[in-house]
């Protein structure tokens, strides 16, 4: 597999969009710390800014990429190649390379300034937002039928997951009031990967304590180990299941 | 060497291919030719397995070609448009499809990489090439490995004549060697030395499929051009299409 990823990976991490990804991640996190007197209160903005913009740059950077090496995979499925290797491989690269963006740009500075668990909790839900769209980007072009709709569509899905959805558990809570909604809301946080981020995050953090009983009980489950396998495994599913759907539509396209 | 059975491939409302049965030997030069849209290029990439039709069946020496993708490994193929990831290197390319194919290097055919001098851009970016280099170098790529198959997908089209005349002695070279190679092109006077069989296709059907030999004696034309132009009117085809290419050539002017 390597013999593919590893040409695909040295394309982009020559291409200018990655490199200044890359140096936008780190002027901001350095400039965070720089600011805020508390280490604490940078990781706060940090937590925001990674949460809205990794999935949009994964989304739209993976949806380009698949558009402009699309002759390129149409030349690698003429040779005695898998199909589901070529995407695995095409995967691999983009991967790895937005992710390396993303250790260099806000794994450098937090490892420097706030080497504790919430630091490595925001790495950990990066790492794992970077890959979930990632991968959800790429069943979003193989979809799609053309570069126009598949980059449209993977901005429908940013939005959804970034804006609408928010807005959705929010009517539920208010329209539900009356009655008991924690283990819903629980639930509701798993199927939304940065939703799952944020609250795996935001109680690592001493904020945790204003949340009120909601707060106590998410902090009693995800500050466990249980929660810490749950929001793993939820993750994992949240990369393999759109990736393994890409593949399957994949096999089967005409390209 | 290449056996099609009844096959049918629909996109939408088009019928592009319509109950296609042919077969290709050894030591053939097969021209496809046929207006814009007649169905030779999905017919090309039906036989390399990137358009999946929806009934019917290919075999390559003798394997379904659905079975897996080893047969690929006999085939060089040369796309219509070439494109490579930007940022990658002409040498890059090569070695990568080598490691792919897994193929000694003094196995490789590496005739058109120095008549077309391509070792003096090894280490220049894939995006720096004109239109026309590019087409070098995907021709390079499909004799690079010395196969049994060339498919060839309009591989005269952007390149300058003296280079075009390249490409032609090295199909004849191959041709020698008892080879099977199939060819698109709408430049008629191109094929006129070089082929053994014409396959005629128009609106996804096969119109005919006849000897080179056997088309001449039939019409009591010598040039490819003509002698199609006599079947198409003597027919019941639309013949339309071939009148205007030799329109075109009838103005006098040399090409």
């Amino acid at each position: 597999m390597m013999k593919l990823s590893k040409y695909v990976l040295y394309d982009i991490l020559r291409s200018k969009i990655i490199i200044a990804y890359t140096l936008f991640l780190f002027v901001v996190s350095i400039s965070m710390f720089q600011m805020e007197e508390n280490s604490s209160k940078a990781m706060l903005s940090l937590l925001n800014i990674v949460l809205i913009v990794l999935p949009l740059v994964s989304l739209i950077f993976t949806t380009i990429h698949y558009y402009n090496s699309y002759e390129f995979i149409e030349l690698m499925s003429s040779q005695p190649m898998s199909r589901t290797r070529i995407l695995m491989s095409e995967f691999a690269g983009v991967s790895i390379s937005l992710l390396s963006a993303f250790f260099l740009g806000v794994g450098i500075p937090v490892l420097l300034f706030s080497p504790d668990a919430t630091g490595f909790a925001l790495l950990f839900t990066g790492m794992s937002l970077t890959l979930v769209f990632t991968s959800i980007a790429f069943f979003a072009s193989v979809v799609a039928r053309d570069k126009a709709r598949g980059i449209g569509f993977a901005l429908l899905l940013w939005f959804y997951f970034a804006l609408i959805y928010d807005g959705l558990v929010l009517l539920i809570l208010f329209s539900f009031s009356d009655y008991p909604l924690e283990k819903l809301t629980l639930l509701l946080s798993a199927l939304n990967p940065i939703d799952l981020g944020r609250i795996f995050i935001m109680l690592k953090m001493d904020i945790s304590a204003l949340m009120g009983y909601t707060g106590a009980l998410y902090k009693d489950f995800f500050g466990s180990g249980t929660g810490i396998i749950f929001t793993a495994g939820i993750m994992l599913l949240w990369i393999l299941i759109p990736l393994w759907l890409a593949v399957r539509k994949f096999r089967k396209k005409d390209l | 060497m290449i056996r099609i059975e009844n096959i049918n491939k629909r996109f939408r409302k088009l019928q592009v291919l319509d109950n296609i049965t042919a077969s290709f030997a050894k030591g053939q030069v097969v021209s496809l030719i046929g207006p814009n849209g007649s169905g030779k290029t999905t017919l090309i990439k039906s036989i390399l397995g990137m358009v999946r039709p929806d009934s019917g069946k290919i075999y390559v020496d003798e394997q379904l070609i659905t079975s897996d993708h080893s047969y690929r490994k006999k085939i060089g193929y040369m796309p219509q448009i070439g494109r490579y990831p930007d940022n990658m290197k002409v040498g890059q390319l090569f070695t990568m499809l080598q490691n792919i194919r897994n193929i000694a290097e003094e196995k490789l055919d590496k005739t058109l990489i120095e008549k077309f001098e391509l070792k003096k851009i090894f280490e220049k970016p894939m995006r720096t090439l004109s239109g026309g280099t590019r087409q070098k170098v995907s021709a390079a790529v499909a004799f690079l490995f010395d196969p049994a198959i060339l498919i060839l997908d309009e591989p005269t089209a952007g390149l300058d004549p003296l280079s075009s005349e390249i490409l032609k002695e090295k199909i004849l070279v191959e041709k020698k060697k008892n080879k099977l190679i199939l060819i698109t092109s709408h430049i008629l006077s191109d094929l006129d030395e070089l082929t053994t069989h014409i396959m005629y296709m128009q609106e996804g059907k096969v119109q005919f499929f006849k000897d080179m030999e056997a088309l001449q004696e039939e019409t009591g034309e010598l040039r490819l051009g003509k002698a199609i132009a006599r079947i198409m009117r003597g027919e019941q085809f639309n013949s339309e299409w071939i009148d205007k290419m030799l329109e075109i050539k009838n103005d006098g002017k040399i090409y």
